[in-house]
């Protein structure tokens, strides 16, 4: 069968323009918006190669020193330890917790299902802020100073409810036919839930564990009330911006990003070999 | 958030019967929220009814249900109150009209690269944010390269500046909680089915119409939730206004933080957080009543 040759007229350029930027008007957008999103990333980037002395304002020269010795700058790797120390220890307990909520909430019926659900909306409806002011007004009518571990109960309190919703979403996106198949093959409840509903969770706990670090480790407000004289990052990016802050922390933030980013396509790699297979 | 409740009623229906196991699994969780969470909040509650003691000791308040610092509080910071507001409902606007197109062409023209392109949204996130607002306020500043040919072309006068404003603090909201609102957007217009699209255009709507009887009112959901998970914090903001704004753009979050840390009044700033609290908490239930989209709590 031949191809019938359709005759296309060719038309002037304005007019061919156009017509492409017509029908390409929401990319074009969707670069502009991603463009929008990425300046600040890429100007961080740029300035953690600066060659400054002490405030990171304006471009002297170009230099890896910054990237060699991190630590250089006074309090960046303390306050960095700090900030991955709590983030670890609170997205394990948030996470544990939140994803045993998810699975009363989203596996089983029981009375108390709306205040739960009502519970862990809550958290995620109040201003930071609030949150971090009455935490540290009952700690101190306790008698409790801030410090590092009411920071830790702190960023476990306002990770819970991410954690549920970000686990229970899997949980409900799951077929039950395959709990119900396994079941079939005489499978106990037990075997169910251990071979079969976990693993198939499981890339929803480490998403909900992943934006759990996250979010504990970029949060500031929380943190700058509940953890008294101990320094995050975040809170030391905050103090020095007056005056100045050093090329370092503009390293430490480039290599956070892209480790997160190489975190989230590993597993997106995975995940994708895994369904060929 | 919950809108996935149904799915999931109907996925349990098999393993519904009732035990002792769905409260021993929300036990630790809820028991760790009830203290850090619900009895913070009361005690908010009690501490903003306060007075100084008779000591005199900074710091120290004595329980003396003096509702009126209430009243004192909001009148003293009524104008970071509604700034607080107004800044908030405008980020929560731009964004809203920034993520939309972003949230479709994702949703609807990415082909493969969907996956990268949600991730993309996200990253940015992982860069502290405080880097990230820092980095806009060096780059509208005095020495960035964008107000030196603004004001060449006179687009803006000699002596504006970008920095130190309202229009600073507002784009630096929107652009601080624009991941909040893209991804439920994407969310829900992931959903939608493109044979409904094909349909309306099958029934002889053009392209506007579509959108607007039918991916639009689709995508509702999304909407409902990213508005509200960009307004709730933006409200609360004072990082954007602390760094981007002046003196005159202060929220109310800045206040009840000098209140808290500067002045140690500890009444006026539980006052104030829970008259914040409180007043995000109205507009939120009759927004989400107005919007019809009540199963998503």
């Amino acid at each position: 069968m031949s191809t019938v040759e359709v005759p296309v007229p060719t038309l002037p350029f304005g007019k061919r323009f156009t017509r492409w930027f017509a029908r390409n008007t929401i990319r074009i957008y969707a670069v502009v918006g991603f463009t929008y999103l990425f300046i600040p990333v890429l100007y961080t980037f740029a300035f953690s190669f600066n060659d400054s002395a002490k405030s990171n304002l304006t471009w002297v020269g170009f230099t890896f020193k910054n990237w060699q010795n991190p630590c250089g700058a006074p309090e960046v790797c303390n306050a960095l330890g700090n900030s991955i120390r709590i983030g670890l220890i609170a997205t394990t307990v948030a996470t544990i917790l939140g994803t045993m909520i998810a699975f009363a909430l989203g596996r089983h019926r029981f009375r108390g299902r709306s205040a739960t659900n009502t519970l862990i909306f809550l958290p995620m409806a109040t201003p930071e802020v609030v949150l971090g002011a009455s935490l540290l007004a009952m700690f101190l009518n306790f008698g409790i100073n801030p410090g590092f571990w009411p920071t830790v109960i702190a960023h476990i309190m306002f990770c819970i409810s991410f954690v549920v919703v970000t686990v229970k979403a899997r949980i409900a996106s799951l077929d039950p036919r395959l709990e119900q198949a396994a079941m079939d093959l005489y499978a106990n409840e037990r075997e169910t839930f251990r071979r079969i509903t976990l693993p198939l969770v499981a890339p929803g706990i480490a998403g909900a564990a992943l934006l759990a670090f996250s979010l504990s480790f970029d949060d500031f407000i929380i943190t700058n009330f509940n953890s008294g004289t101990i320094n995050t990052f975040p809170k030391f990016v905050y103090v020095s911006a007056g005056r100045g802050i050093p090329a370092q922390a503009n390293v430490v933030g480039s290599s956070m990003f892209f480790l997160a980013l190489f975190i989230v396509l590993t597993g997106e790699l995975i995940g994708r070999k895994k369904r060929k297979r | 958030m919950a809108f996935l409740q149904a799915a999931a009623r109907r996925a349990n229906s098999f393993t519904g019967k009732r035990s002792r196991l769905p409260y021993l699994l929300l036990m630790p969780g809820m028991a760790f929220l009830s203290i850090f969470f619900i009895l913070p909040i009361l005690n908010l509650a009690a501490t903003s009814t306060q007075s100084p003691a008779a000591s005199g000791e900074v710091g120290s308040y004595v329980q003396t249900f003096k509702f009126s610092n209430y009243a004192n509080a909001f009148l003293e910071s009524r104008e970071q109150f509604a700034r607080s507001f107004i800044y908030a409902t405008l980020a929560t606007l731009l964004a809203l009209a920034i993520s939309y197109p972003l949230a479709y062409a994702i949703a609807f023209k990415s082909g493969r690269w969907k996956n990268l392109l949600v991730v993309l949204v996200v990253a940015p996130f992982f860069t502290s944010f405080l880097l990230r607002t820092i980095a806009w306020k060096q780059i509208l500043g005095e020495n960035g390269p964008v107000v030196g040919p603004l004001r060449a072309l006179h687009i803006i006068g000699q002596q504006t500046t970008l920095t130190a404003s309202a229009f600073a603090v507002v784009t630096g909201m929107t652009y601080n909680f624009l991941p909040f609102m893209t991804l439920p957007l994407y969310a829900s217009l992931d959903r939608i089915d493109p044979r409904t699209l094909e349909a309306a255009g099958d029934l002889y709507a053009n392209g506007f119409t579509t959108f607007r009887k039918v991916t639009f009112p689709l995508s509702l959901p999304g909407v409902v939730a990213g508005t509200l998970l960009t307004f709730i914090p933006a409200a609360g903001d004072y990082v954007n206004a602390a760094i981007l704004g002046n003196p005159s753009t202060k929220m109310v979050g800045n206040v009840i933080d000098s209140r808290f840390f500067r002045i140690v009044d500890y009444p006026t700033a539980a006052a104030l957080s829970f008259m914040l609290m409180a007043a995000i908490l109205i507009l939120i239930t009759v927004y989400i009543r107005r919007s019809g989209t009540e199963e998503l709590i």
